[in-house]
C-alpha cells in the first residue's frame, strides 16, 4: 500500500492540486464528450420521429 | 501539355499585371507585419538580430497564405474553372501552371524584398544569401501546399480563416527548415542540411501537390 | 462448401446501426472495468517516482490520451480514405464520428501535459518535440472538423475531409521530425515528458490498462456518435422510418 491515510492520498506528496486537477479535468472533458454524443443521438432520434409524423 | 501550361501562365500573368493592387497589397502586408515586431518586442539590436530569420519567415508565410484566396476564386466565379475541368489538358498541369504563376507574383517578390527587411533587423549581410535561398526554395512549397487548401475551400463561407486553419499546420516543417537554415548560418554552422531538406520538400511538393490540387478542385466543383 | 467472407456486410448503414449499438454498450462497460483496474494499479500499486514524487502519476492519463489522439487520427484518415475510394458512405460517416473524439484526446494530452510540466519543470508549457507535435495535431483535427462542418453537401464534405485527413496523415511524420530537429537546435527541455529512465512494471501496467480503457471508451462514444450520424443522414430510408415508429418500438 502506498498510502497510510486518506489525507496522504489526497495530498499526493504536495502535488495534490496538480494531480487531482488533471484527473478532474480529464474526467470532466470525457463526461462532456459523452454527454454531447448522447445529446446528438437523442436529437437525431427526435428528428427522425418528427419526419415520421 | 506544355503549350497549355504556357498559355495559362501567360493568361494569369496578364490578369495579375492588370490588377497590380492585388499583388502589391500582399507584399505590403509582408513589410508591415515584419515592421510590427520591433514595435512589439522592443528595438534592442541583439534581440532583433536573433529573431530576424523567424520573423521574416513568418511574415512571408502569412503573406503567401493571404494571397492564396485569389488563386482559384476569380476563375471559379466566372466559370473558367469548369471549362478547365472539362478541357483536354490534364487538370494537374493546369493546376501546376496556375500555382507557378501565383508564386511568380506573390512568392518571388518576397525573396527580393526580404533583404530590405533584414536590413531593418540588422541581420549580418553574410546571411542574406542563405535567407534569400531559403525563401526561394520555401515559398514555392508554401504556394503548392496552400493551393490544395485553396482548392478545398472554394466558395465556402468563412473561406479565408478556414484556409489558414487547414494550411498553417502543414506549413510548419517549411517554416522550421527555412528559419532554421538562417539560424544555423548565424551560428557559424553550415545551413546546407536544412537547405537540402527544403529542396527535398520542394521536389516532393512539386511531384504530388498538383495531383492533390486537381483532386481537390474536382471535389469542390462537383 | 466454401465460406464466403462478407467483407461489406457492415458497410450498409442499416446493418451497422444495431451492431454499433451493442458494441457501444459493451465497450462502455469494458472501459469502466479497465479504468478501475488501471487507476487502482496506478495509485495503489505503482511506487513513488524517485525524481518527480507523486506528480508523475499524471502520466497514467497523459500518455494514454496522447497515444489515442494519434491512433484515432490514423483511423480517421483510414476510414475516410476507404469511404472515398470505395464510395462507401458508412466508412466516411465513421471517419466523421472519429474526429471529435480524437480532438478531445488531443486536448486532454495537452492539458495534462501542461499540468504535469508545472511541478516537473517549473513552467506551464514546455516546447518539447512531443507536446509541440501534439499541438499541431490539435490544429489538424480542428482543420478537419472546421472544413467538414463548413460544407453542407455530405458527399463533398466527406471527400474534402478525406483529402485533408490523408494530406495531414502523410505530413505528420514530416512535422514530427522537423519539430524534433527544431527542438534539439533550440536546446529545449532536456528530458522528454514521457521518458522515465526505468519504468517500474506496475507503472507500465497501469499505463497500458488506462490506454485500453481509453480505447474502449473511444469505441463507445464513436459508435454512439456514428449511430447519430447514420440517423441524421439516412432519415429518408425505410428502415429508419421503421425504427422511429412507436408501434415497432424505440431503438435501444
Amino acid at each position: 500500500m502506498n498510502w497510510h491515510s486518506a489525507t496522504e492520498f489526497f495530498a499526493m506528496g504536495g502535488y495534490g492540486i496538480y494531480v487531482w486537477s488533471a484527473y478532474a479535468a480529464t474526467a470532466g472533458v470525457l463526461a462532456l464528450e459523452a454527454g454531447f454524443a448522447l445529446r446528438r443521438r437523442r436529437r437525431a432520434l427526435a428528428a427522425a420521429r418528427e419526419r415520421q409524423a | 501539355m506544355l503549350a497549355a501550361a504556357r498559355c495559362i501562365v501567360r493568361r494569369d500573368l496578364l490578369l495579375a499585371l492588370r490588377r497590380p493592387s492585388d499583388v502589391a497589397t500582399a507584399l505590403l502586408f509582408f513589410v508591415i507585419v515584419a515592421s510590427l515586431f520591433p514595435l512589439g518586442v522592443g528595438a534592442e539590436p541583439n534581440l532583433l538580430r536573433a529573431i530576424a530569420p523567424g520573423v521574416i519567415w513568418v511574415a512571408a508565410l502569412l503573406s503567401s497564405m493571404l494571397s492564396l484566396g485569389r488563386l482559384f476564386a476569380a476563375d471559379h466565379a466566372d466559370g473558367t474553372l469548369e471549362q478547365m475541368l472539362l478541357g483536354v489538358s490534364p487538370l494537374g498541369v493546369v493546376a501546376a501552371a496556375k500555382v507557378f504563376t501565383h508564386w511568380l507574383v506573390s512568392g518571388l517578390p518576397l525573396v527580393a524584398i526580404a533583404p530590405l527587411i533584414a536590413l531593418q533587423y540588422d541581420l549580418p549581410q553574410s546571411l542574406y544569401g542563405t535567407l534569400a535561398l531559403s525563401l526561394l526554395l520555401g515559398t514555392p512549397v508554401l504556394s503548392l501546399i496552400g493551393a490544395i487548401g485553396a482548392a478545398l475551400t472554394l466558395g465556402l463561407r468563412g473561406g479565408g480563416v478556414l484556409l489558414a486553419l487547414l494550411v498553417l499546420p502543414l506549413y510548419v516543417p517549411v517554416l522550421i527548415m527555412g528559419a532554421g537554415s538562417v539560424d544555423m548560418a548565424a551560428a557559424g554552422l553550415s545551413p546546407a542540411g536544412q537547405l537540402q531538406l527544403l529542396a527535398a520538400l520542394l521536389v516532393l511538393a512539386a511531384a504530388f501537390a498538383p495531383w492533390a490540387i486537381a483532386t481537390a478542385l474536382r471535389i469542390s466543383t462537383e | 462448401m466454401s465460406t464466403v467472407i462478407r467483407w461489406f456486410w457492415f458497410a450498409s448503414p442499416q446493418t451497422f446501426f444495431p451492431l454499433a449499438g451493442t458494441a457501444a454498450r459493451w465497450s462502455a462497460a469494458i472501459a469502466a472495468l479497465l479504468a478501475a483496474a488501471g487507476l487502482y494499479v496506478g495509485f495503489f500499486v505503482a511506487p513513488t517516482d524517485a525524481q518527480q514524487g507523486e506528480a508523475y502519476r499524471i502520466i497514467f492519463i497523459h500518455v494514454p490520451a496522447a497515444w489515442m489522439s494519434m491512433v484515432i487520427y490514423l483511423a480517421m484518415a483510414f476510414w475516410a480514405a476507404l469511404g472515398w475510394v470505395l464510395n462507401a458512405r458508412m466508412a466516411s460517416m465513421l471517419a466523421r464520428a472519429l474526429a471529435p473524439s480524437g480532438m478531445v484526446f488531443t486536448l486532454i494530452a495537452l492539458w495534462t501535459g501542461a499540468v504535469w510540466g508545472k511541478p516537473a519543470w517549473g513552467t506551464w508549457w514546455v516546447w518539447d518535440a512531443r507536446l509541440t507535435s501534439e499541438l499541431i495535431l490539435l490544429f489538424l483535427y480542428i482543420g478537419y472538423l472546421a472544413l467538414t462542418e463548413a460544407i453542407d453537401d455530405p458527399k463533398r464534405a466527406d471527400r474534402a475531409g478525406a483529402l485533408v485527413a490523408i494530406v495531414g496523415a502523410v505530413n505528420v511524420p514530416v512535422i514530427y521530425f522537423s519539430v524534433k530537429w527544431w527542438n534539439t537546435l533550440h536546446q529545449g527541455a532536456s528530458v522528454s515528458l514521457t521518458a522515465a529512465p526505468t519504468m517500474a512494471h506496475a507503472m507500465l501496467l497501469a499505463m497500458l490498462l488506462m490506454t485500453f480503457a481509453f480505447w474502449a471508451y473511444a469505441f463507445a462514444v464513436v459508435f454512439m456518435r456514428a449511430r447519430a450520424i447514420v440517423l441524421e443522414r439516412e432519415c429518408g430510408a425505410a428502415w429508419v422510418r421503421g425504427l422511429s415508429n412507436p408501434a415497432i418500438g424505440l431503438p435501444t
